[in-house]
């Protein structure tokens, strides 16, 4: 060690330059690591919470939806669309397969019985709710004026991607199970 | 360093009790550097310059109206939307209080354009002032986020479906995209936790801003304010002390602010608006035309004119951060437009522009509205692009030597 110096602020010499480089470096990153460990908590804390995200699922009677028509319901606070298609509607539909291009899908994948379509019932370009659409047979929606075909798949921008489809399953002839 | 050594320092608090004072604290000093005798302003300030200090009194309106809106207001949904009404109908002034709030909202919107707009036009952005700017902008993304969250607070109808449009924005993150709107919300749709993050966030960012707007008055300070003439300005004989002069033209302001503000509060509160937001949110019906408060208009009317989902968004995002390259797109010397023929002429088409865009982004996204907000769009990009070239090729007009040449 150098003697020390008179002056109150060490002088260069005096200093192990690594050996601080080395213990700022460490300790900077042990104070961000800290740091970022600390945030998990409070970012953790926004995400959906437990009663929330509990699996809800909806029970349907298939039988208040007359041929033809569509109902909508509400399941983790989102609306379904629960479409008891007809013989000609299921007919556009699978016509509808070789012309709709945007984001080509059979309508066969989209439906477990071809005269149940099950679509959640939020566009896929920000999330409003379509209405039905007479002259296409499927949905339009009023925000920014995206369609979507019989099988909810888009047909006209500015949604990229089809209506999803929620998990579901037929409890029975008459029940139907979302989530 | 400052220097350590101790200044003269007044030791009897009878003497002068002020001085006394502000040789301990500073603080008179302070507001008489910043906004008082010792602060020097040019001497050629026209009334566009009366926005900047506007636009503060706008911001401690909101802040005052919104502290006794919040102790009637309910952050749940389902209380949200009555205790509105019921500051409406039962709160003593509670209507009052809310149409302030409310007006007051658009009018801080309409001050920090028009104080942008005069920004754009005297090339204030220019160096030395391109933090000065940059700072303006933050603010200007903060006061959306603060407005677009107030808008919720009621739970209305548009509050409900302007959250959800809005929130779903971010779903074009690559990857990770669904999963924050997720996070954003707290839950599968726009809901509880939502409502009652978005207020807690709506009460806190006012106060961020009055921050930020401190580091603008900072940056103000170190270059002064810019002038129409946009002539660098040493000589002392181009300045006046900002007060008496600046306070009292700015005092001035304010008298005709209030009394068109005043109008607005008493005689057509909600004309800016929308009926629909009178009624309680519906997640299972959005009404047949949604749009946002009209201060959004114009960058609504961006997202919506390209078809692509993703390519939309990033222009509307983009449309304003491009504000933040601007001091380097725009490479004239020259910094007013009145020396600027070329740029001048852009300029004015830019701002009608602008408000072409807010029309159209009122209007339902089909035939020839989105013919014209593709149009509209296109010229928006296309007068930044162009700055660089305009600068390279533009014949500016021979500056005066000095304000009083001018
Ligand atoms: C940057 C400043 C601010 C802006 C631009 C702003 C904007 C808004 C807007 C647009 C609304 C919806 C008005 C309506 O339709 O009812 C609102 C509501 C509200 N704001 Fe603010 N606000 C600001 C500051 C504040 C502050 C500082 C507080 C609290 C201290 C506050 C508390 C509230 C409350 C409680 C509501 C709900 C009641 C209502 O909707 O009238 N705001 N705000
Ligand atoms: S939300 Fe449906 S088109 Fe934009």
């Amino acid at each position: 060690m150098a003697k020390p110096s008179s002056k109150p602020t060490a002088s260069a010499s005096d200093v192990d330059a690594d050996r601080r480089k080395f213990l700022v470096g460490t300790t900077a990153a042990v104070g961000a690591v800290g740091a970022a460990c600390c945030a998990v908590p409070f970012v953790g804390s926004m995400a959906p919470s437990r009663d929330v995200a509990a699996q809800a699922t909806v029970d349907i009677n298939l039988s208040e939806i007359p041929e033809g028509e569509a109902k909508t319901y509400l399941w983790q606070g989102k609306p379904v669309f629960v479409w008891h298609r007809n013989a000609a509607q299921i007919a556009a539909a699978k016509a509808g397969d070789t012309t709709s291009t945007m984001d080509p899908e059979p309508d066969a994948k989209r439906v477990q019985k071809p005269e149940w379509l099950v679509v959640l019932g939020i566009c896929t370009h920000l999330g409003c709710v379509p209405i039905r659409n007479d002259e296409v047979g499927g949905w339009r929606c009023p925000c920014h004026g995206s369609q979507f075909d019989v099988s909810g798949r888009v047909i006209h921008g500015p949604a990229g991607t089809n209506l999803h489809i929620p998990p579901y399953t037929f409890v029975d002839d008459n029940t139907l199970r979302i989530g | 360093m400052a220097s350590l050594k101790p200044k003269a320092v007044e030791q009897n608090i009878t003497r002068n009790p002020l001085k006394w004072f502000d040789d301990r604290l500073p603080l008179v000093s302070l507001i008489n550097n910043s906004v008082g005798r010792n602060f020097p302003a040019p001497k050629n300030l026209n009334y566009m310059w009366n926005f900047g200090s506007l636009a503060g009194i706008a911001l401690v309106i909101q802040i005052l109206t919104g502290l006794f809106l919040a102790m009637h207001y309910k952050a749940d949904v389902a209380l949200a939307f009555d205790s509105v009404q019921h500051i409406m109908r039962n709160v003593q002034w509670g209507w009052l209080i809310r149409n302030l709030h409310m007006v007051g909202a658009s009018f801080f919107f309409i001050v920090v354009y028009v104080h942008m707009a005069r920004g754009l036009y005297y090339g204030s952005y220019k160096s030395p002032r391109e933090v000065l700017w940059g700072i303006g902008v933050i603010i200007f993304l903060i006061m959306m986020a603060t407005a677009f969250m107030g808008y919720v607070l009621p739970w209305g109808q548009m509050s409900y479906w302007g959250a959800t449009v809005i929130t779903n924005l971010l779903s074009v993150i690559p990857f990770v995209g669904d999963e924050v709107v997720v996070w954003i919300w707290g839950g599968y749709s726009v809901g509880d936790p939502t409502l009652t993050r978005f207020y807690a966030l709506h009460f806190l960012l006012p106060f961020v801003i009055v921050g930020i707007v401190i580091l603008h008055i900072w940056a103000l300070h170190e270059h002064k304010s810019n002038n129409p003439t946009g002539l660098d300005l040493q000589d002392e004989k181009d300045f006046i002390p900002f007060h008496p002069y600046y306070t009292v033209k700015d005092i001035f302001g304010l008298g005709v602010y209030l009394i068109a503000f005043a109008l607005m509060v008493f005689y057509a509160p909600d004309y800016l608006g929308h009926t629909d937001n009178y009624i309680p949110a519906n997640p299972l019906v959005t009404p047949a035309h949604i749009v946002p408060e009209w201060y959004f208009l114009p960058f609504y009317a961006i997202l919506r004119a390209i078809p692509i989902k993703e390519l939309g968004v990033v222009a509307m995002f983009g449309s304003i951060l491009i504000l933040f390259v601007l001091p380097w797109l725009d490479s004239s010397r020259v910094r007013s437009a009145r020396y600027r023929p070329l740029y001048r002429s852009l300029y004015w088409v830019f701002l009608l522009n602008f408000l072409v865009l807010g029309w159209v982004g009122s209007k339902p996204p089909e035939g020839i509205y989105v013919l014209i907000a593709r149009f509209a769009t296109a010229y928006y990009f296309l007068f930044f692009a162009l700055l660089p070239v305009v600068a390279r090729v533009e014949k500016t007009r021979k500056l005066p030597k000095t304000i009083d040449e001018a």
